[in-house]
């Protein structure tokens, strides 16, 4: 594959950004063209909030990912609004302990993992973004393994370095789960 | 590629100004370009430069006179609707041959309009913006890479040929964030024995001014300024081409268009249609060589646009007419899918419009 | 001996102003400041748009001219570029008290290391005679011709009272030029202004109460005798505020 559209989706305030910055760093480091484009407005501060990730080997075009490959909804609204738009053969990923209905697409690969629920157990609070992050790179491989930590360093500024370990762990809990 | 780091637009050529000797920079916070103001606030302390909030967008292009006057590189940032209240502030600065460089992240409008990209300040951009016979340089950045790159670049053309410049960019250029590798700019430092530093008792006072009451004497100032405008039209034209060695059907495109334009016309090529792009990397002067020559070979053109259609007039003089020019636009911060850019690539090739 | 000298400060321009018309004196008195700072060489002036606008040609140091009102911000561009160098406006009324409001008020606000010249005459006078921020409550002008209403076009504006309550402003006096007693406390206050700048004491503000005889329609006499009786009582004389006195009192 050359070219892999990542689109993220849920509330601000769910980490939505900094997951796809986590998955443009993570390409960077393999050498990959990579673009990350966010929503941004007042949607950030309570409404729905989205990221748009382009992994690629060759030059990344328009930055909007508009039809994606790996589509990662940790709401309802993001769900209602996007499913559609994924192509046929498409993943999307469910936060199914936020989203109470399933996808209706026969045509896509579905995974449900109730990652806020974990991210909850485990004391997290607010890493259920990397608990799909590693559900996604298990089940697509849309990055390799050995490029969650170097990524993550990249990502967790040196300001929050405590939570650099705690990001990873949860990542495995994803490609666990 | 090791050397890259993944970095927003506005901060990108926030650094960028840093490195390319700016140390002067005056703003006021507005969507979708406040990080420019940020990553200042936050620099400049620590460098010895200045960042300073203005109390309007007014006050921040006038204190980018005053320094650009006392010989410094100084930059102000802004979004549609400030940069409005900037033009009278720039008319002047390109009355008084000052250089400085004025960042547009476009937002949607007229009026308040909206938070989200658009282009619609071409005209106001490519045409001066504010009252007078003026030019702007104006550059258009499609990649957060070009976001840093001309930021140098536009310093270098201001100082040069004493003009203002405008990076006209828009919301996503201001937000994404890709790969950016900053190059520190060994910039061969211009004279400007017009600037004000003090006359220390050795010369005769300098004055920099854009009065003349005399319409003779201002009718020379102007025409003077325009023979520098026609050599800036002569050496300054940028674009870039894709896939247009062959092209039929030439897409033009700067910005956030031409990165979907991009992908239409790679889809485009794919279903066998002989389709290229010519992207404007300077709007002002726009690239008329490269787009008289494409004129030669292709049979069409489109022009996609943020706006109701702006630069497809400069499409137009440019070939001279002598092509049919059809627009693809989406306006009030929407922003075309590769598949309505290749819907009209395909309606072109068609000889539709 | 004292000779009478014109001030090094000036060029050899004549001044364009109408006869009665006390920029003149203003300008002067700018230029022995500046002379007897010996601050010339490093001095660079902003000059703004209203009659004062040709300033850029009498005063013999680097100057820039600035849009209508926008005089304080180009100042602090200036400024900001080289701390060392003394920087100072001339605006009249119009400039400063109306379309530059925000620019004035921000700059003192700031505690910008600047000097304001402030030239009040109550009229617009570069555009023949209009009302001004500063026209008093039934002055007539071109555009107030039954006389000011402050029902309608409200009250005008104290630039100094107001800038006395910021607690960025450094000093601000206002003073008159039509004596001889005024002319001298004129000149200690511009002085001082410039010299609050040089020692790094911050935003200074001088308003010179001022004559207009062409749009008052008086003769430079009857304009001086009108400033005393009309002016002085609504815009009196007198510092401000002078934080650095105020400090070294405590």
């Amino acid at each position: 594959m050359s070219t892999t559209q990542v689109l993220i989706a849920g509330f601000g305030g769910q980490g939505i950004l900094f997951a796809g910055k986590f998955l443009a760093y993570a390409g960077l480091l393999q050498g990959r063209n990579v673009s990350w484009l966010p929503s941004y407005g007042p949607e950030m501060r309570g409404g729905t909030a989205n990221c748009s990730v382009i992994l690629s080997d060759t030059q990344v075009g328009s930055p909007i990912v508009g039809r994606p490959d790996i589509l990662i909804a940790m709401n309802l609204p993001s769900l209602d609004k996007y499913e559609s738009e994924a192509p046929a053969g498409a993943s999307i990923f469910v936060d199914s302990s936020l989203v109470a209905r399933k996808v209706q697409r026969t045509d896509v690969n579905v995974y449900y993992i109730p990652a806020t629920q974990i991210s909850n157990e485990k004391g997290y609070q607010t890493l259920a973004n990397m608990i799909l992050m590693g559900h996604v790179i298990a089940k697509t491989g849309v990055i390799p393994k050995e490029m969650i930590a170097p990524a993550m360093k990249k990502v967790v500024s040196a300001r929050h370095a405590d939570l650099l370990d705690k990001n990873i762990e949860a990542v495995q809990l994803g490609i666990d789960y | 590629m090791a050397d890259k780091i993944l970095m927003k637009g506005n901060e990108a050529l926030a650094e960028a100004a840093i490195m390319a000797g700016c140390r002067h920079y005056f703003g006021y916070p507005i969507t979708p370009q406040t990080e420019v103001a940020a990553y200042m606030a936050k620099r400049m302390p620590k460098i010895g430069g200045c960042f300073l909030q203005a109390e309007s967008e007014i006050a921040a292009i006038n204190m980018c006179i005053g320094a650009a006057a006392a010989g410094k590189r100084a930059m102000t940032s802004s979004s549609s609707p400030g940069i409005s209240l900037k033009s009278e502030g720039i008319s002047y600065m390109a009355g008084c041959d000052l250089p400085a460089l004025i960042v547009n992240v476009q937002r949607g409008g007229p009026g308040l309009g909206g938070i989200q990209p658009s282009q619609s300040d071409y005209f106001q951009a490519t045409r001066g913006g504010g009252h007078g016979d003026y030019h702007l340089l104006v550059l258009a950045p499609s990649s957060v890479q070009e976001m840093a790159d001309l930021v140098a670049t536009g310093f270098d053309l201001a100082e040069k040929y004493r003009m203002p410049c405008m990076l006209l960019a828009d919301g996503t250029m201001g937000q994404m964030m890709e790969p950016v590798e900053l190059k520190e700019r060994q910039e061969a430092p211009v004279e400007k024995p017009w600037a004000l530093t003090g006359t220390e008792g050795k010369r005769k006072p300098n004055i920099i001014n854009s009065l003349a009451l005399e319409p003779q004497e201002l009718e020379k100032w102007n025409e003077e300024r325009f023979k520098r405008y026609d050599i800036v039209r002569e050496n300054e034209q940028m674009s870039q081409s894709y896939c247009m060695e062959d092209a039929e059907i030439c897409v033009v495109a700067f910005g956030i268009a031409a990165r979907v334009s991009q992908n239409a016309v790679d889809m485009a090529r794919a279903k066998g249609i002989k389709a290229g792009m010519i992207r404007p990397i300077t709007l002002w002067p726009f690239p008329e060589k490269a787009l008289k020559a494409a004129a030669q070979q292709c049979k069409a053109f489109v022009s996609v646009e943020l706006n109701m259609g702006q630069m497809i007039e400069d499409v137009r003089l440019a070939i001279e007419c002598s092509r049919p020019v059809s627009l693809c636009c989406r306006t009030g911060g929407m922003i075309p899918s590769p598949d309505e850019v290749l819907a009209a690539i395909e309606r072109a090739a068609e000889g539709g419009k | 001996m004292i000779v009478f000298e014109k001030p090094k400060a000036l060029t050899d321009a004549p001044l364009h102003y109408c006869p009665g018309c006390t920029h003149g004196i203003i300008h002067r008195l700018v230029a022995e400041a500046i002379d007897s700072l010996d601050i010339a060489g490093r001095t660079i002036g902003v000059a703004s748009v209203g009659c004062s606008v040709f300033a850029y040609n009498y005063f013999n140091v680097d100057m820039v001219q600035a849009a209508h009102g926008r005089a304080p911000a180009v100042a602090t561009g200036v400024k900001r570029a080289d701390p060392s160098k003394i920087v100072f406006t001339y605006q009249g009324d119009g400039d400063l008290a109306s379309i530059g409001t925000a620019e004035t008020v921000h700059a003192a606000a700031r505690g910008e290391n600047i000097t304001i010249i402030f030239v009040n005459n109550a009229i617009y006078g570069m555009t023949g005679g209009q009302m001004a921020p500063t026209s008093l409550p039934g002055q007539v002008t071109q555009t107030s011709p039954y006389g000011r209403d402050v029902n309608t076009v409200g009250y005008p504006v104290r630039i100094c009272e107001l800038l006395a309550t910021l607690d960025g402003t450094g000093y601000v006096e206002r003073v008159a030029v039509n004596n001889v007693k005024n002319v001298r406390n004129a000149k200690k206050a511009i002085e001082k202004a410039f010299r609050r700048q040089v020692e790094g004491k911050g935003f200074s503000l001088i308003e010179v109460v001022s004559t207009c005889p062409t749009n008052w329609g008086k003769t430079p006499q009857g304009a001086l005798e009108w400033l005393e009786e009309n002016m002085i009582p609504y815009y009196p004389l007198g510092v401000y505020k002078d934080k650095y006195a105020e400090e070294a009192a405590k």
